[in-house]
This record gives structure tokens, C-alpha cells and sequence, in this order.
């Protein structure tokens, strides 16, 4: 159908519309027309991916000068893969209605693994080996040795590339991964280097969010993005966790045990250069004087040479003078590698900040600041001038470099902590120097700084307003919206008790409590008895689960599950996850039924989604708190306390809740789909826990279901399940949760769906 | 009678039946028993007729087997020779045991088939009683007819029997009970051990390896039962145990269907990830090598708690799966089987496309056009729901309101003052009353309701399945028209010798009783019309006939 939103001609690709993806829709024209950030909760299933494409396809072609490109960031490949396919689905609309082939050109990016056709190197399962080996066939100097010496190995498909594949752009259409695989093979250039060429004039660009947040790949691959572009990051709940792991480094004493054997190596390759051809070596030297900016016409495959931080500051001075010759700068990384190793002779916790970390490393081994902020800069013209073949290997000192430029960069926001035993081991010697980033916002800041609107989106982002905190940015909407209902086809209960009036909770106090675990156990069984197919489980960490598991194999309750269901667990290994996943979807396809144990903030919890059978309910035992008594984890509580006034208390309820919502949230992915949210822990029902989790859960608690007994719960259930089971065809959403154009534009339905968007 | 080509197992010497001394054969399809000095067995029973065998215990003095037969008559051995009679014995049930199964299921299918459709069809069991029990017609003749046409009609349901699946829970269900001392009993049943081979095969394996030579099957049951392999979550295992090997077996199938992958992509927590952190970076390592080295015992009993499981599961559904063709089928169609999928990946975009669009639909956002189904349609979804809910005492009128509503009609007939202007002519009245009293013209539809209060149920009961026996007669005789064949010739006149014979021994009793009961004898009048009708059929194609021969 055609819309009309607020004076701009939308072609939305199906022939029904919910209300809440027309306000939806308001809400992101709005922030388009503002040129601001937006935050916008919208429930999964809902068509929140389509509406937002529909909207800002519409807005390029109406406004081609104005927005010029929609960078569109998910977490995961297949949601890569989904995005693209409703792209698709979009465009053959437009030329449906239109009559003409439009001229849009939309890709996804996705990393060498996933693109490489190369026969030898595409066969390697690890994303690593993937790098290496495509690296080894392609880095500039690999080919210029070519010239002289035809037997060196090459890719045929990036010469290619490189001879033709420039000149002429991509043609209009829409390419997904496997497309550009096709395109690829079909004309002999490789898609990976295709791709990444091809962002910079496409108009649609969909990749991960690492292409964006993490400045060690944002520099190489997404710095020319023009400025008008869109940025969309989707399922954004959990982004500045992203945030902080690209910028956190960890080095233990096996990283610095392998360091030391990669400066020894360095030091042997310099000697030997130096007998052979010193000439390379005072042309860097000459490059170093002359300043980074020429250095830093980096060759777009020499991937592994980025930057850690955030360019332009650096990029503008030369090296500094101590470290400009290969030797220097050799034994300036010795020195630097036998600071750290005497850090990490400690017997007690040491925590400080980087000022701290700085003075010590100065009073003590006489190593500068200045010189230290060039440190990675550095690396990578020693390592060009090398011309070191497999970067893998040099992973520990590109690792000591970075980290040397993170902690002289920054005085704020990252704390250092140097452990020398693991908590649960305290005597075994393990010492971890962790170099955590406390502050989301600096990976962000730049995407803020430089694309006109940025668009925060996820079905779970309650409560709204801390995200603009921790990310540190204003938004010029906020907006959470409902999910329309004909039939409330969730159902959200809060168990509190056993049947035997034990308090259910997974708090630290009560954790090994027999009576618990059996009335957790009861829980499930009585579930298992009651739920047609599927049942998610997720408990709150992996060890809980374990221990759990293990109890109620000695009590008896899993062989009384599994007269009912199969039991299917997951695994700290993904891929024997995945195949017990795979089983689990079996299980619940030929109606035998199927129960899988898993955890918050897992692997499952975070991408796979339950849709109809595959979830008919999902229980959450306990809230899933982070591990308090992590150290990173107080640094970073006392630094949000500082420095945005967020209580520690209030985050991490924030954190447990939102790692709730989207475990429950994995059930319902859609209107004409239902299931059960069972919470499983008292604690839910109080105000500052429920009142944190998203609005279109909150609103179908009832008083009546916030401290229910396992019994009471079943009996739910059965009511709920019965009532969902009857069929549910379109004429009952009709007018309600599914509007035709007709409706949409009536006085009254407009009035309505105001009433949607709830603006904080 | 013993014919040469009979292969026999096994002959077994001085064995006694009826105080007889002679031999004991046992044949590939039959055992047989033979006088002594006579060539010809006095005793032969197919295999496929014995229900089981029997043995006396092993105190008695006397050695015996004992074959039950499915007719419910036996036939007793005696073993007789002094020296190695419990070794014949025990070589004959040995075999026995063996043999027996394979012919129950032959035999006892159809037998189970007639069983479970008298069981399931009420109607047809009292056929069955009334014309086979009262022995009108015989039983062969009636299943004759029955199972040959349900054959017909669908010969696919009763060949293809659905595969049952393994309950998940098999295992638990074998609990152990104590048995007084310090002992544990477990009782197996064949299901079980069948569900036991079925999940692991490895098991199976085993017990074929060692049961009939290593080990008895007691002790191969009790060993398992011991084992570490059954106790998953038992760490310290001695080597001697068998099923070691079962459980590395096991593992090593674990990981092969690991390293096969799964063929759908949306599930692939490997490729999940688009580009994960290098090594070092990011908030939380947990770099495996220390992990794993510094486990307990405790949290390694744990996983392999939850390996076992993941394991079990796995099992039971490939077990429920492996037979059905259409499984395959399916896998076929979803991805290659083989297991080189993974490295050539021209096989998965079709799969991967299809998840990934099923992933994207909005079925409700576009306009149906599939085709129309009739949707059920409840009156009370409520009670759907929730199954009968007795009646509650307000929906009953209360006593007060039958008061109230008698006097209310009491009132009404008090102040009743007929329209005498309008009344009908006494003669249009009267001939009113005539067709409306019984007998008359209005009031024969009514009769049919009638019986229903005069006939007792018991003989309203009696009748209805008469009518059935003589309906199922009728069927058969009818159906022997046009009599074209000889065989339909024979047996045409058998029906209605057969139709005659259900009139005399069924029919007249039934008549001489309601009559005793001075019930209206027109009770029976249309069935005695059904057989008149087919009686005159039957003699007009007997004139017809004996006019063509003449």
C-alpha cells in the first residue's frame, strides 16, 4: 500500500499495516526531518525492520540530497541476511507500483569468512585462519614480490578485482551475501573487496555493528562514509556493551610470553634487513619523519594495521623521535614488555586509573607518554617495512601496542585492574592485567559526531532514558510503542512461591536452597506437562545451570520431564550447542516436544528466536544479574555513578531486566504468535524490577499475577493455551491490530494511534 | 506327512509324550513329535500357532516343556533321558526361544487385526456373537467378508503400521526396587530392552558381541545396570567395565554429529557472530585452557551430566526418526546429507533462502489467498475449554416458582371464557379428534415414538440387534446377486439356508417371546418382510434355473 506520512509518499510492501509500524514510521520522520538521534523501542514482531526500511527508502528517493545513504547495523549474520531479504522484498514492491527498475544499490558486508570464494582459503572454518590466509595471497608487498617472482601464490579473484573491478560500480540491485558470492564468482573478483569498495556509493549499506563501533575496523572500512548517511543500529540493547569490548584489552602472561618471542622475531628480522637491504629501512625512517599523514596512505589490505583509537588526533604529528628508528623503537617494546611482566608479578588486586598507570611506567622505566600514544602507529609501519607475511602471529604485540595507545590516549573512562589469581581459584596463579573501558560513549562518539541522524532501535530498551545517558548523546525523539493486540497473546506471570509457600529467587542467600531447586524443578515439570512443544528455559548463569541440572538429576524431576518432553541443554560449546538447538527444533517439529535449558545472556538468549512452536512458553528462573563481585564490574558501576549519576543499584537492575526482556522476548515474534512469559523469582513482582521492563510486557502483568504459586501458574497456563489454540484468522485483527488503508486513514484510527507512541 | 525338504534344527531323542516314548523335532516352520519305531508324527504344531512354552522348575524331578497353543490346548514333553535330559530340555527351549517370536508376529498380526476391530466396533462384536458364537455362520466365512474388505479398501493402512516412537523417559521408567538385602532389583521388559537397543545402538552391539557367549543375559543386564555407562554422573569407573568402550563409542558419535553441523543456518551459533574480538580484547575472557584445567570433579560429573542428556535426547529422536523413509525425504530437501555441505557451499543458499524467508514473513500483513477453510465453529468456546461443568442449582427453578406458576395457570383457566362465536362445527370437530386419536390418520407418524415408551429397553435391545444379524445375513445374501458363478451359486443357497436358520433359532424365539409379553407382535413384522423378500428373490431365481436347465 501507499502512505502518506506527514506529506511523504511511503510505499509500504504488504497490503495490511500494524498501527504501531505507522507510528513507528512518524516517529522515524520526525528524527529524520530533525536531523537528530532517536531511540525507539518497538516490540520484535511487529515489522520494525520493514517499517524502518520502508521509511527511509522513502526519504532517499524523496530527498536524494538530504540523506544520501542508510547505514544499517544488526548484531548477528542471519539478522544481516533477514534485513536484506525484507530489502528486497521492498524493492520489488517499488518496481511493482512503479513500473520502473529503480536505481538503488544495497548490500550487506559481512567479514572474509563469510565471503570468500577463494576455494583453498574459503574452506577454513575460523574467521581468523580466514584473514590470515586471505591476507597472506593479498597484502600489497606479497604482490609486488609477484612481479619479480610469477610462483608467488596470489588470489586470482583480488587481482581481478584489482585489474577491472573499480572501474566499473557494482550495477543497481540488491545484494545479500550469497549474491554477492554469485556476482562474484560469475566475474571472477572477489566479493569481499567488491564489497567493501562497493559501501562507499551504495545506498544501502547492512553490516554488523563491529564495522562501526570498533575503531580498529571502523577506521579501515567505514571511515569514507559520506556524513548524510543514516545510521540504523538495530537490536541496540545491548551496544555499549559492544562498545566497551572493542576498546577493553586483557593481557595475561601467556600474551606477554608470546610478545616476547614476536619482538625477538622483530629484532632478528631488523638484523637481517639490515645486512641486506638497509635502504628499505631509512625510507620508513624518512616516511616516520615526514609525519603519519604518508605513512597512513595505508593499502586497503593490510587490514591488520589499524589504529586502535580514534584518528585525526594522532594522524597530524610526526613519530616522536625515540622510536623512530626500527631498533629504538625494538627496545622501547622490550622495555615496555618487562614493565608489564613486572606488573603482573603481583600477589595482591591493583587497581588505578591510566594517570596512575602512566606516572609508574614513567618513574619506573622512563617511558614516556608521547611515545607511547605512537606505539601502534608505529607497529604498523614496522610491520609494513618488514613485510611480515602471517599477521596471526604477531596478534600479541599488535595487542601490547594497542593497549599502549588506549592507555596513553585516554585519561578517562578506563580503569586498570591487575588480578593475580582467578576469584574461584585463589591458588593457582593466573595473573590477568585487565585494561577495561568503563565509558560506552567514547567508541560511540565519533558515529554521533559524524552521521547527521542515528537511530537506536531494539524490541527492548526500557527504560528509555539511560541509554542517551551511558551512550552520551541527545536524542530529538523518544518513543516506546505498544504492541496492538486483538488477543493478548502474551502472557506474563510472576511465580513467587511454590506450592509449598517457599519464596522462589535466585538471590545469592537462597541459591543452594534444596527447596528452591525442587520448586524450580516442580516448575518445570508441571510445565512440561501443560505446554504443547517447545519450552525455553533460561537460568541466570551457566554455573547456576549446571549446579541446578545436577540436582534435580539426583531428586529424580529430569527422568519425570522427560516422560513428557525432551531435555535438550546448552553447552559452553557453540557448536555442540548449536546441533542440540538444531534437535531441540526437531523435537518440536514432529510433536514430540521439547524443553531446552539455557542462560541469559548466552549465545541462544541473545540471537536464536523461538517463533511459534519452537517457544509456546519461556521460563526465566531468577533475575539474571551480572556477576557483582567482578571487579570490572565495580569500577564501572563507581564510574557510572560519577560520571552520569546513575545509581549502581538502578543499572544493574536496568542490565538484569533488559537481559530478562529479551530472554522472554525470544517467544513472541509476532501477532499471530503466543506464549507464555513465566518469571520465576519473587523479585519480579516488585515495582522497581517490573516497572524496568518493556511496555509492551509491563501492561499485560496484572495485580492478579505477581506472586503465584506453581499451581496457580499451571491453571494460568492451561486457560491461556486453550484460548490462544482456537484459530486465529485476519478478520478478528481487522480494525484493531491490522488496519487496511482505508482505516488508517480514518479521523479515528489517526487519533489512536497518537495514543501508540509513548514519549518520554 | 514330513516331508524332506523341511529343514530340521534340531532332534531331540527319548522324549515322552502321553506316556510315550518317541522323538522330538524341531523344524524350520513346525515342531513335531513322532512315536518311537513309527515314521509319521502323532504330535505337530506350526510355530506360528504356539502362544509360548513352558518349563517345569528346575527342582522337579520330572523335566517338562510345556507348549501352550493359541487355542488354549497343550502338549507336554517329557524328557526322559536320564543322563542329559536337562540339557535337551534347555537345548529345545534355547531354540524355542528363538524361533517363537518370529512366527508370533506373522501369526498373531491377523489375529490381533480381527481382535482389535471387534474391540473397537461394538457392533460388529455382537454380530460376531449373535452369527458365529451361535454358530450361524462359521467364523472363517465372517472374517471372510470383514477383512477382505477392509483390505480393500485401504490396503496401505493395515500393511504400513505407524512406527511407535521411544518414550524419552525410558530409563527412568526401569526403577530399581530393593529386595530386602542389599540388593537392587530392575525390572526389564522386552519394550524396554528394545528402546534400550534402539537409543544405543553401541549397547546393542555389545550385547550381541558377548550375550550368548561371554555372558548370560542376566549378567549382561546386571553389568549394565552396574556400569559407569548407565550412572553417567559416576566419575571413578573401573576398566574392566564393558561398556567403556560404549561410552568413548558414544562420544565419539556426540562429536561426529557436532563436527557435521547443523543444516540450518538460523541456528548456527558458529556463524552467528560476524566478526568476534580478537584474543585479548573485550571486557571478560575466559581463555579455555585454564578452565579446563582446573575443574573439579564435581563440575566435570556436571557436564557430563548435561552431555549426557544433550546425548539421550538426540538418541531418542534419531531412534524415532531413522525408520521413516519420509525423514529422508526431507532431509534431502532441506540440505545434502553428506557430509561435505559444509565446505561446498553451492548446496546451502536454497535452504538458507527459504529459512531466511520464512524468518521475514508477515502472514497476517498480506491478504490471504490460500485457499478457504472452514473454520471451526464453537457455540460455547467457554465450555470447549473447560470440559462439563455440572449445572448450578440457580439455573434450576426453585420450588417457590412452581408455586407461582401453577397458580398463575390456575388463575388463567379460573378466568378462561371461551370464544363460542369461533368454534369449529361439531362434525369437523369430531373428525379432528378421530385423526388425532390413536389410529387415527394424524397419529401414525407418531407410533414410531410410541415404541419407544411400550417396549421394554430390554427387548428394544434384543431387537435392534436382530436386526443387525439379519442385516449382515441379508448383506451377504444380497451380495451373492447376479449369481453368475458357481461359487455364488453354492453360495447363495448356503445364505439362505443360513437366513432360514437365523428365522428359526433367532427370530421365532424372539417372536414367542414378546408375544408372551403380549406386546404388539408387529414389532418384528418388517424383518419377517425383509426375509420374505429375499426368500421370493431366492425362489424366483431357483424357477429361473430350473427352467434353463430343463
Amino acid at each position: 500500500m501507499k502512505l502518506n506520512i506527514e506529506g511523504l509518499l511511503v510505499y509500504f510492501p504488504y497490503d495490511y499495516i500494524y498501527p504501531e509500524q505507522y507510528s513507528y514510521m512518524l516517529e522515524l520522520k520526525r528524527t529524520l526531518d530533525a536531523k537528530g538521534h532517536g531511540v525507539l523501542e518497538m516490540p520484535s514482531g511487529t515489522g520494525k525492520t520493514i517499517s524502518l526500511l520502508s521509511l527511509i527508502v522513502a526519504y532517499q528517493r524523496a530527498f536524494p540530497l538530504e540523506v544520501t545513504k542508510l547505514i544499517y547495523c544488526s548484531r548477528t549474520v542471519p539478522e544481516i541476511e533477514k534485513v536484506v531479504e525484507e530489502l528486497r522484498k521492498l524493492m520489488e514492491f517499488y518496481s511493482k507500483e512503479t513500473g520502473e527498475t529503480n536505481n538503488f544499490l544495497a548490500l550487506a558486508l559481512s567479514s572474509r569468512k563469510n565471503l570468500c570464494i577463494h576455494p583453498e582459503v574459503s574452506s577454513l572454518r575460523f574467521g581468523k585462519e580466514v584473514d590470515g590466509k586471505c591476507h597472506s595471497l593479498t597484502a600489497s608487498y606479497i604482490r609486488a614480490q609477484r612481479h619479480s617472482n610469477p610462483n608467488q601464490p596470489v588470489c586470482r579473484f583480488y587481482e581481478e578485482f584489482d585489474a577491472v573491478g573499480r572501474q566499473v560500480p557494482l550495477p543497481a540491485g540488491i545484494y545479500n551475501l550469497d549474491d554477492l558470492k554469485d556476482f562474484g564468482r560469475r566475474k571472477g573478483w572477489c566479493p569481499y573487496y567488491l564489497a567493501r569498495y562497493a559501501i562507499l556509493h551504495a545506498n544501502i549499506v547492512v553490516y554488523s555493528y563491529h564495522y562501526l563501533l570498533d575503531p580498529k575496523i571502523a577506521d579501515l572500512v567505514s571511515k569514507e562514509l559520506a556524513k548524510k548517511s543514516v545510521v540504523v543500529f538495530d537490536e541496540a540493547h545491548n551496544i555499549d556493551n559492544v562498545c566497551i569490548d572493542s576498546m577493553s584489552v586483557n593481557i595475561t602472561r601467556r600474551t606477554l610470553d608470546r610478545c616476547q618471542n614476536n619482538v625477538d622475531t622483530l629484532q632478528n628480522t631488523i638484523q637481517k634487513i639490515k645486512e641486506t637491504d638497509a635502504a628499505k629501512l631509512r625510507e620508513e625512517y624518512r616516511r616516520l619523519v615526514d609525519g603519519l599523514k604518508e605513512a597512513s596512505v595505508a593499502r586497503e589490505t593490510d587490514i591488520y594495521l589499524s589504529n586502535p583509537v580514534l584518528p585525526d588526533e594522532i594522524l597530524q604529528e610526526a613519530v616522536p623521535g625515540t622510536i623512530r628508528t626500527a631498533e629504538h623503537f625494538v627496545g622501547f617494546l622490550r622495555r615496555f614488555l618487562e614493565y608489564l611482566k613486572s606488573r603482573l608479578r603481583v600477589q595482591h588486586v591493583v587497581q588505578e586509573s591510566t594517570p596512575q598507570f602512566l606516572k609508574d611506567i614513567f618513574d619506573k622505566v622512563c617511558i614516556d607518554r608521547k611515545p607511547l600514544r605512537f606505539c601502534a602507529e608505529r607497529l604498523q609501519s614496522l610491520l609494513r617495512t618488514l613485510e611480515i607475511a602471517d599477521i596471526a602471529d604477531f596478534s600479541a604485540v599488535t595487542l601490547i601496542s594497542n593497549f599502549a595507545t588506549l592507555v596513553s590516549t585516554y585519561s578517562q573512562g578506563f580503569t586498570i585492574i591487575i588480578e593475580p589469581f582467578e576469584d574461584r581459584t585463589p591458588t593457582i596463579a593466573n595473573p590477568v592485567l585487565h585494561f577495561s573501558c568503563m565509558d560506552p560513549s567514547i567508541a560511540i562518539k565519533p558515529v554521533f559526531q559524524r552521521f547527521q541522524s542515528v537511530v537506536i532501535t531494539s524490541g527492548t530498551l526500557s527504560p528509555l532514558d539511560i541509554y542517551p545517558r551511558i551512550l552520551d548523546f541527545r536524542p530529538v525523539t523518544m518513543a516506546s510503542f505498544t504492541m496492538t493486540l486483538a488477543r493478548t497473546c502474551l502472557c506474563p506471570l510472576i511465580v513467587g512461591r511454590g506450592n509449598d509457600q517457599v519464596a522462589l529467587s535466585s538471590k545469592f542467600e537462597t541459591r543452594e536452597d534444596f527447596a528452591v531447586i525442587r520448586n524450580y524443578g516442580n516448575l518445570l515439570l508441571e510445565m512440561s506437562a501443560v505446554v504443547p512443544d517447545g519450552i525455553v528455559a533460561f537460568f541466570t548463569s551457566y554455573v547456576y545451570m549446571e549446579n541446578i541440572v545436577a540436582s534435580w538429576y539426583e531428586q529424580g524431576i529430569l527422568e519425570n520431564i522427560q516422560r513428557n518432553k525432551l531435555i535438550f541443554i546448552e553447552t559452553q560449546d557453540a557448536a555442540e550447542t548449536s546441533m542440540a538447538l538444531e534437535k531441540y527444533q526437531e523435537a518440536c517439529e514432529n510433536g514430540r516436544g521439547a524443553i531446552l535449558l539455557s542462560v541469559a545472556r548466552g549465545k541462544v538468549s541473545e540471537g536464536i528466536d523461538f517463533v511459534h512452536h519452537f517457544g509456546r512458553a519461556v521460563i526465566m528462573f531468577g533475575v539474571p544479574y551480572v556477576y557483582t563481585q567482578s571487579r570490572i564490574l565495580k569500577a564501572r558501576l563507581e564510574y557510572l555513578r560519577d560520571q552520569f549519576q546513575i545509581r549502581e543499584n538502578d543499572f544493574l537492575t536496568f542490565d538484569a531486566m533488559r537481559h530478562a526482556a529479551q530472554c522472554v522476548g525470544r517467544a513472541i515474534r509476532g501477532k499471530t504468535d503466543y506464549g507464555l512469559m513465566i518469571f520465576a523469582d519473587k523479585r519480579y513482582a516488585r515495582a522497581d524490577k517490573r516497572g524496568k521492563l518493556p511496555r509492551w510486557i509491563q501492561e499485560h502483568i496484572t495485580d492478579g499475577s505477581l506472586n503465584l504459586t506453581v499451581d496457580e501458574t499451571v491453571q494460568l497456563s492451561k486457560h491461556f493455551l486453550r484460548q490462544m489454540a482456537q484459530p486465529f484468522r485476519q478478520e478478528d485483527q481487522l480494525g484493531l491490530s491490522l488496519l487496511t488503508l482505508e482505516q488508517l486513514q480514518s479521523e479515528e484510527m489517526l487519533k489512536k494511534i497518537t495514543q501508540i507512541a509513548h514519549q518520554t | 506327512m514330513a516331508s524332506l525338504s523341511e529343514e530340521v534344527l534340531l532332534v531331540v531323542k527319548k522324549v515322552r509324550q502321553r506316556k510315550q516314548d518317541g522323538t522330538l523335532y524341531l523344524m524350520a516352520e513346525r515342531i513335531a513329535w513322532g512315536p518311537e519305531g513309527k515314521d509319521r508324527f502323532t504330535v505337530s504344531h506350526l510355530y506360528a500357532d504356539i502362544r509360548c512354552q513352558k518349563i517345569s522348575p528346575d527342582g522337579k524331578s520330572k523335566i517338562q516343556l510345556q507348549l501352550v497353543l493359541h487355542t488354549g490346548e497343550s502338549t507336554t514333553f517329557h524328557f526322559a533321558n536320564e543322563s542329559s535330559a536337562l540339557k535337551d530340555r534347555d537345548a529345545a527351549k534355547e531354540l524355542l526361544q528363538q524361533l517363537l517370536p518370529k512366527f508370533k508376529k506373522k501369526a498373531n498380526k491377523e489375529l490381533e487385526e480381527k481382535n482389535r476391530m471387534l474391540q473397537e466396533d461394538p457392533v460388529l462384536f455382537q454380530l460376531y456373537k449373535d452369527l458365529v458364537v451361535s454358530q450361524v455362520i462359521s467364523a472363517e466365512e465372517f472374517w471372510a467378508n470383514r477383512l477382505g474388505g477392509i483390505n480393500n479398501t485401504d490396503p496401505g493402512l493395515c500393511d504400513n503400521k505407524q512406527e511407535v516412537g521411544i518414550s524419552g523417559a525410558f530409563l527412568a521408567d526401569i526403577r530399581p526396587q530393593t529386595d530386602g538385602c542389599n540388593g537392587l532389583r530392575y525390572n526389564l521388559t522386552a519394550d524396554i530392552i528394545e528402546s534400550i537397543f534402539r537409543t544405543y545402538p553401541a549397547v546393542k552391539q555389545k550385547y550381541s558381541e558377548n550375550v550368548p557367549h561371554n555372558l548370560t543375559e542376566k549378567e549382561f543386564w546386571t553389568r549394565f545396570f552396574q556400569s559407569h555407562y548407565f550412572h553417567r554422573d559416576r566419575i571413578n569407573t573401573g576398566t574392566q567395565d564393558i561398556f567403556s568402550e560404549c561410552a568413548k563409542q558414544d562420544d565419539k558419535g556426540l562429536k561426529s554429529m557436532v563436527s557435521q553441523g547443523v543444516k540450518n543456518p538460523l541456528v548456527d551459533l558458529l556463524s552467528l557472530e560476524d566478526k568476534t574480538l580478537d584474543e585479548g580484547y573485550g571486557l571478560c575472557t575466559s581463555t579455555p585452557s585454564t578452565s579446563s584445567s582446573n575443574r573439579t570433579v564435581k563440575d566435570s560429573s556436571n557436564s557430563a551430566i548435561i552431555k549426557r542428556f544433550n546425548h539421550h535426547s538426540a538418541m531418542v529422536l534419531a531412534a524415532g526418526s531413522r525408520k521413516g523413509d519420509t525423514q529422508v525425504d526431507q532431509a534431502s530437501e532441506t540440505s545434502s546429507t553428506d557430509g561435505n555441505s559444509r565446505d561446498s557451499d553451492f548446496f546451502q543458499p536454497p535452504v538458507k533462502k527459504v529459512r531466511l524467508q520464512e524468518a521475514i514473513e508477515y502472514e497476517d500483513l498480506q491478504r490471504e489467498n490460500g485457499p478457504k477453510t472452514v473454520a471451526l465453529n464453537l457455540k460455547k468456546a467457554d465450555r470447549y475449554a473447560h470440559g462439563p461443568v455440572p449445572l448450578q442449582s440457580q439455573q434450576y427453578t426453585t420450588s417457590q416458582d412452581i408455586i407461582n406458576s401453577v397458580n398463575y395457570i390456575q388463575h388463567e383457566m379460573a378466568n378462561y371464557k371461551p370464544n363460542l362465536t369461533q368454534v369449529l362445527s361439531s362434525t369437523s370437530a369430531s373428525s379432528a379428534i378421530a385423526a388425532l386419536s390413536p389410529g387415527g390418520v394424524l397419529m401414525q407418524a407418531g407410533a414410531q415414538q410410541a415404541i419407544n415408551q411400550m417396549v421394554p429397553p430390554e427387548v428394544q435391545g434384543e431387537l435392534k440387534h436382530l436386526y443387525a444379524a439379519a442385516g449382515e445375513l441379508l448383506r451377504h445374501f444380497w451380495a451373492c446377486f447376479p449369481v453368475n458363478t458357481p461359487f455364488l451359486e453354492e453360495k447363495v443357497m448356503k445364505m439362505k439356508s443360513n437366513l432360514e436358520r437365523f428365522q428359526m433359532t433367532k427370530l421365532r424365539p424372539f417372536q414367542d417371546k414378546i408375544q408372551r409379553q403380549y406386546l404388539s407382535t408387529n414389532l418384528t413384522g418388517h424383518l419377517e418382510e425383509m426375509l420374505q423378500t429375499a426368500y421370493s428373490k431366492f425362489h424366483i431365481w431357483q424357477t429361473r434355473r430350473m427352467m434353463r436347465k430343463t
